[in-house]
Order: C-alpha cells, then sequence, then structure tokens
C-alpha cells in the first residue's frame, strides 16, 4: 500500500473514525484503525464490535492495499503535523510496519493484518428510508438526554425509534427515558419506513451520530433490520447493532388527565431555571415552583450556601400548587424548547408531569417531580 | 500551688503533695506528674481491646478468661483481651496460631453493631469534653483539647482523667489517654502505659524519648518503609535526628519532610473533626469456598440489607453500587456501577449487585463475597419515583414495611424468600470453633 493524501482530509475523516475506538481494549486489533488504499481514495474504518464507522477521504492512490494501525495514534499523528502538509502512507520493506510521512517528519508505525480486522456489515437490511440531517439531528437532539446511563435496565441504554399511526399519518417516533423523565419526538415518516420494527439504538451510536449529522444540506440514508442500523451520510457510513430488548410501555407512563395548565414563556423560564439554580452547589438539587393564578415563584435552597428566588409571570388560573423538580432535567427540557411558550400539564406533587410546546405538537416531556 | 497542678492523682483527682508513690488522699497508685501537664492538649483515647472488652462487660463470666474476637477457624484475631495477649495471642493473628498459643481462649464472633453502638458511646462523651473530635477508628479518636479550660473548670488533663473515669463507670469499658502537644506523640503515648493508661509526653522531653525508639513509630513508616531505612542503615529515630532536612527530602521525597520533622517531635497537623464517611459496605468470609448462586445469592441479599440498615440509620443513601470478591485463590475483584439516583433500600443494592455478581458466578469459587455503596448524599435525590417500573415503587413501600416490622420485633422477624429457611439469615451454616 502506498498512498498520498492532503493532512485535513486525513484528520477530518480520521476524527469521526477514532472516536468509535475505546482507550483500552483487550483485543488488540479492536484498537486499530483500518485503512484500505483504492481508486482515487483511503477509506478508514473503525470498530468497537457494536459500533463501525467508515469514511473515505480523497486519496492519490500510488499502489492499491491495507492494513491496520493503532488509530489514537494515528490520530495524534496527524493532529500534530502542520496544516496544509501533504501524508505519506506506505508499508516499509519491513513485514508489518507502516511508514507515515510528511516533509521532515516520519513516524514508523506497527501494523497487524487486515484480515484479523472484525466485520460488523454483513447482514440484509429489510427497510430503507432517507431523510434531512437536520431532521434526524432534531430528532436526536429532543430525545437523546433523556437517554439513562443504568446498565442494569440496559433496554433503557438507548433511543428506541418505531412508527406510529396518528390519524391517517404514519409517524417516526423516538423514545427515551431513564425513569425519571422521558422524551418523545415524531416526525412525519418517510417512505420505507412502514412496518419497520421497533428497534433501540445504543447510546453510544446516538452521540456518534449526533456529531456526524452536522451538515443540514446531506440526506441521510438509513437502513435497518432488527438487529443492526446503518447511516450513510455522505462518504461516512455508521453501522451499529441495535440493543436487544423490550423498550417498557411508554405511553402508560404519559400522563393524560393532568388539569392544571401552566403556560411559560420559554425563554425567560429557562433563564431563570438556570439563575437560581446556580445556588445548589451539586447537580440534581430541587427548585421549587411555588404556582398561583398568574405567577410562578421559583425556589432553590441550599443549606450549605444559601437560597435563591425568582418570580415570573405566567398563564395559571387552577387552585395554588407547589412542586418540585431536578435543576437539572428541567433544564435538559427547556434547552429543547425552540419555541416562544410552553405548557406544563400538572397533577399533584407527587405525580408526572406533562410539558410541550403550545405551537409544536411533535415534542412531549414528562418529568417525574421530587420532594421538596 | 504551681507544682500542685502538675500532679494529681487519676482516682480522687486531688493533687499529689508528696512525691510518694500513693495519693496521700485515697492511696490510689495512679498518680500522674509531668512537669508541662497544664500546657499540654492534644489527646489521644484508645479503648482497651475495645471488642473483647465489650463482650466481657456484657458476659461477667469471661472476666478471667481469655477471650478472642473474630472469624470463624479460618478468620483472624480481630481483638485478643489482655489475658489471651499473655499467651502470645496478637491482632490479625490468623485464628488457628492464636489457638495454638492459646487453646483455652474463650472464641467469639464479632458483633459489629454492638460494637459500633459502644463505640458511639465513648464518641459521645468525647464530644461532650470538646467539638475537635477527631476519630481515627471506632475505638480510638483524637482530641484537642485547647482552650476548654473555662468550660470545665480545669486543666485538660484532669478533665481527661475524669473522662477516663466515666467511661469505665457509665459504659463499661477502659480506655487509655496519650497526652502530648501534638498527634504524633499523642498517639505515642496513649501506648505507653496501656491498658487503662495516662500517658504524657511533653515538649521538653521530646528528641531525648523519640531518640532510641525505632521508626516503625513514625506515622506513615511500615514494614516496608521500614525496611528501606534499613537497608540505609537507619534504624532508629535519633540516627534521623542527625541527618538534614535536605538529605532526607532527596532520598524519600515528601516522606523524608515527614521523616525529618516527626523525628524532632514536630507535626502541625491539626485535629480535624469527623469526615463524612466515603462508603458504606458489608462483606463476609465463607467457611469453606463457594461458586454457587444458591450458596451467594443469599447472602449477597442478607448483606445488602445490613447495607440498607446502616444507609437508613444514617439518614444517606449511596449512588454506586460496589460488589467486592475474594477468590479461593486470594485475588480481589471488585465491579461497580452507577446508579440513577442515589438509593438507601436493600432491593436496589441487592439487584444492582446481582446483575454484576452474575457475571462473576462462571464457576470460579470465592471466599469473600461483600457488597456496598459509595457516592453518599443525602436522601433528598435518592430513590426518585421511577416512570418506568412502577413495581419499584411498590418494593420499596414493601422494604418500609419489613423495617418498621424488624423496628419492633428484631431484625430476625421478616425476612424475604432469598434467605428464608437459609439459616443464619442467609450465609451457609459455619462451623465456629
Amino acid at each position: 500500500m502506498r498512498v498520498t493524501l492532503e493532512r485535513s482530509n486525513l484528520l477530518k475523516s480520521l476524527n469521526h473514525v477514532h472516536r468509535v475506538v475505546e482507550r483500552r481494549n483487550t483485543i488488540p486489533i479492536l484498537s486499530n484503525v483500518l485503512l484500505r488504499a483504492e481508486g482515487a481514495s483511503l477509506s478508514m474504518r473503525a470498530t468497537d464490535l457494536d459500533l463501525e464507522i467508515t469514511e473515505a477521504a480523497p486519496a492519490m492512490v500510488e499502489q492499491a492495499g491495507s492494513t491496520t494501525v493503532p488509530a489514537h495514534l494515528l490520530y495524534d499523528i496527524v493532529r500534530k503535523l502542520p496544516d496544509g502538509a501533504e501524508v505519506s502512507l506506505s508499508m516499509t520493506g519491513e513485514k508489518g510496519q507502516m511508514s507515515v510521512s510528511s516533509s521532515r517528519s516520519r513516524f514508523t508505525l506497527q501494523c497487524l493484518p487486515e484480515t484479523d480486522f472484525p466485520d460488523l456489515t454483513a447482514g440484509a437490511f429489510s427497510h430503507t428510508f432517507r431523510l434531512p440531517a437536520e431532521t434526524l439531528r432534531m430528532l436526536i437532539a429532543r430525545t437523546q438526554f433523556a437517554i439513562s446511563t443504568e446498565e442494569t435496565r440496559y433496554y433503557l441504554n438507548g433511543i428506541y425509534m418505531h412508527t406510529v399511526e396518528d390519524g391517517d399519518k404514519l409517524k417516526l417516533r423516538a423514545v427515551a427515558t431513564d425513569g425519571h423523565r422521558l422524551a418523545r419526538a415524531d416526525i412525519i415518516a418517510p417512505s420505507g419506513a412502514e412496518g419497520m420494527p421497533g428497534i433501540i439504538i445504543p447510546r453510544k451510536t446516538v452521540g456518534e451520530l449526533q456529531k456526524l449529522v452536522d451538515d443540514p444540506e446531506v440526506v441521510v440514508t438509513v437502513e435497518l433490520s432488527d438487529a443492526k442500523i446503518r447511516f450513510t451520510i455522505g462518504s461516512i457510513v455508521l453501522t451499529s447493532k441495535l440493543i436487544d430488548g423490550t423498550f417498557p410501555d411508554y405511553q402508560r407512563v404519559i400522563p393524560t388527565g393532568n388539569d392544571k395548565e401552566l403556560t411559560i414563556d420559554c425563554q425567560s423560564f429557562a433563564q431563570a431555571v438556570d439563575r437560581v439554580s446556580t445556588i445548589s452547589s451539586e447537580r440534581g438539587r430541587a427548585v421549587k415552583l411555588a404556582i398561583r393564578d398568574g405567577q410562578l415563584v421559583l425556589t432553590v435552597n441550599n443549606p450549605d450556601s444559601g437560597s435563591a428566588t425568582e418570580e415570573l409571570a405566567v398563564g395559571y388560573d387552577n387552585e395554588p400548587i407547589e412542586i418540585g423538580f431536578n435543576a437539572k432535567y428541567l433544564l435538559d427540557i427547556t434547552g429543547q424548547l425552540t419555541g416562544t411558550e410552553a405548557v406544563f400539564m400538572l397533577a399533584d406533587p407527587g405525580s408526572p408531569t406533562l410539558v410541550r410546546e403550545t405551537s409544536d405538537d411533535d415534542a412531549l416531556y414528562v418529568l417525574m417531580p421530587m420532594r421538596v | 500551688m504551681g507544682d500542685a497542678v502538675l500532679s494529681f492523682c487519676r482516682d480522687c483527682l486531688r493533687p499529689a503533695v508528696s512525691r510518694g508513690r500513693f495519693c496521700q488522699a485515697c492511696g490510689s497508685p495512679r498518680i500522674v506528674r509531668h512537669a508541662e501537664l497544664d500546657r499540654l492538649s492534644i489527646a489521644h483515647i484508645d479503648c482497651d481491646a475495645f471488642y473483647a472488652a465489650v463482650e466481657k462487660r456484657d458476659n461477667p463470666e469471661l472476666a478471667d478468661k481469655p477471650v478472642i474476637i473474630g472469624g470463624g477457624k479460618r478468620g483472624v484475631v480481630s481483638t485478643a483481651c489482655y489475658i489471651a495477649r499473655i499467651s502470645g495471642v496478637r491482632s490479625a493473628m490468623p485464628m488457628f496460631k492464636a489457638l495454638e498459643a492459646c487453646p483455652e481462649a474463650v472464641v467469639i464472633k464479632p458483633n459489629m453493631e454492638k460494637y459500633v453502638a459502644v463505640g458511639r458511646e465513648v464518641r459521645r462523651l468525647m464530644e461532650a469534653l470538646t467539638p475537635l473530635v477527631q476519630p481515627i477508628s471506632i475505638d480510638e479518636a483524637f482530641l484537642d483539647l485547647t482552650g476548654t479550660e473555662k468550660l470545665h473548670r480545669d486543666s485538660p488533663a484532669r478533665t481527661l482523667a475524669r473522662f477516663a473515669t466515666r467511661v469505665q463507670n457509665e459504659i463499661g469499658i477502659t480506655v487509655s489517654v496519650g497526652l502530648s502537644y501534638c498527634k504524633f506523640l499523642a498517639k505515642v503515648a496513649s501506648d505507653l502505659d496501656k491498658p487503662r493508661g495516662f500517658a504524657v509526653i511533653g515538649e521538653a522531653e521530646a528528641l531525648e524519648f523519640l531518640a532510641d525508639k525505632p521508626v516503625t513509630m513514625i506515622w506513615g513508616v511500615g514494614k516496608a518503609f521500614a525496611d528501606k531505612l534499613a537497608a540505609d542503615g537507619i534504624r532508629s529515630i535519633g540516627q534521623l535526628q542527625r541527618m538534614e532536612e535536605g538529605v532526607l527530602m532527596a532520598r524519600y521525597g515528601s516522606m523524608g519532610q515527614r521523616l525529618y520533622r516527626l523525628s524532632r517531635g514536630r507535626d502541625e497537623r491539626v485535629v480535624e473533626p469527623r469526615e463524612a464517611a466515603k462508603s458504606v459496605s458489608a462483606e463476609t468470609t465463607f467457611n469453606s469456598d463457594l461458586g454457587r448462586p444458591d450458596d451467594l445469592v443469599p447472602v449477597l441479599r442478607s448483606l445488602s440489607e445490613t447495607v440498607a440498615h446502616r444507609l437508613k440509620a444514617s439518614g444517606i443513601a449511596g449512588q454506586t453500587v460496589v460488589l467486592k470478591l475474594k477468590t479461593a485463590d486470594f485475588r480481589i475483584r471488585t465491579r461497580n456501577r452507577r446508579l440513577d439516583d442515589p438509593t438507601r433500600y436493600a432491593d436496589r443494592i441487592f439487584r444492582t449487585g446481582l446483575s454484576l455478581l452474575e457475571k462473576e458466578m462462571d464457576g470460579t469459587k470465592f471466599r469473600l463475597l461483600g457488597i456496598g455503596v459509595s457516592d453518599l448524599t443525602d436522601l433528598a435525590r435518592a430513590d426518585m419515583p421511577d416512570l418506568v417500573d412502577p413495581l419499584a415503587g411498590r418494593r420499596a413501600v414493601a422494604e418500609s414495611a419489613m423495617d418498621s416490622v424488624r423496628a419492633k420485633f428484631g431484625r430476625a422477624s421478616v425476612e424475604t424468600g432469598y434467605t428464608f429457611g437459609r439459616g443464619n439469615r442467609g450465609r451457609p451454616e459455619r462451623d465456629d470453633a
């Protein structure tokens, strides 16, 4: 293999790919990135056995071929090379070594044979659809924060993606919950999604995907089966295993009978919550919402540092109520409210509260109150 | 008058007016004399053979017998009473060796809950002396009595003597007191006159006192470091006293600075009141190695309940569950998992521990199993209601109900199916010596 390409192209692709590689690996080849030079490009592939990212960068291929080298090492080398440099990768005469050279710098890296590199791509996909990167980004952003990190309930460690019929429309729906809050976001189902199985996309995959859909112009191709999903974003292909589990019946926890309606201005509410929660030294302290006719008082009490209060004018004409929420959870939700107004549907201080935007039915959030 | 303050009888607290061996007032031989007695205010208090003393207190028949507190045949000696120590029994000695040395010893399994309770009583009396109490373990603590003369209308020395008598009368165990001007020498002093001791090391005599003592007396010098010093020809603290600070630091780094200072009796560490605990855990060593789920799971459940009991008693919760295993060949495995919110419930600790344990039960045999929680918090954010698992709330209610029953009728009055019928609350039968 002998190939030359621009540092910026190599760096951009390696940056996408190398993040998949875990820093510590018991299987040596999983620390490596697979490099394959053919045609007019160098393709790079990395995997952790659950997730695989492949990306191709334009390159001048003098001699086609492939090998694998330590991913983080190669990334760090390329990162430190001067801007605008050209980088040549070639197998050295010494067996099992690849050299990286750029102007006066030369590195030699130990390789592992390409044949040992695991292949995650096998297997057929049953459904294929396309959707704008921006739509996918929104769908993820609105739900990602609610993904559970508790491994005991592994089936909550991802976003549940499935289709639902809403009247005569078919919707593609994303749901995530950690048991304390739930986020649900809908889009009109793209054609090809009909009949797809309900799937749970793992947290790590969601995180990587979110970083790859930064270009709103791109259209993403999604292929899936009940075990795997693949996203093709331009020259990047992300393939991931799905979480093999049953997502709980989330509809059951979305309250329908909450009758106390609180209307807030998203921006001023978010800022107020952010301000009063400054006083809570640790994340996740409770913010108390004292609500009565047209007025909301936010309070945080921290026995160690003091207290904070802020008043807001709101829309409310029900009996007064006091309810507490985790400050971080509130901020996570307000961070996703893009409109001007949002509605809190409350029942009592011990029951789940429903949050949604007044102008947008596509996203809703359920929040469990805290004792205050 | 000045001289009167510098000596007193520990029993009647009256000044010892004569130079005689006995108190002229009450005839007691327990006279304390020291030129700096009215100036020293840093104390180290250590309970004498604590676990054994508590057991002897509770069973007077044991008073004149050698008593060893420790695990079963495979365990080690936690505490040996002073009678057992005459035969050469020491703490941390393997039990079989201890029984070789002292075959007539009465071996008692440790009852930690009882010792913790007694330890708390002692601490409460300490805290009546000064707010600056720094517990080192369940049975020892540093106290800073500086500036308490007016409060107690007496010198720290006599206040401590009164405290020792009070512990003996009210709690029924004895303590040894070390009094000095710094923590290092207070700790050293409390060991000089055990049991029921009261030893004083003053500033004037510190250098001379330390000169012929072994380096291991210095706080932080364990066996490994002592070997290193011995390899360099240093065995006594006196040798360190003759060395330059720069030389010691060059050789031993920050430890060199400590050697320099402590060997000269200089210790600037202050008595800091208790830091909050960092974790709560419980563990048990089996009599024979176990590997089957049928054997391990009930133990895990029982230990989880112990941990939960302690959390609830302290009004705290933990967010990370830690499983600890020691394999038959003494390898320690710890596995931990962070929860979405802190918990105080045995149910959640057990379930999380179980999911960690399941991955380890691959036929390996274990000699020790432990479970605990770290990342301790208050209860404000603990055990948040769960949207997805409505049964979690009901299990929490059930556990609270069990706790109420236990509070009224004792710990053994109600248990879950995991431990029911397993004897000794889930632990395998033990053939204690």
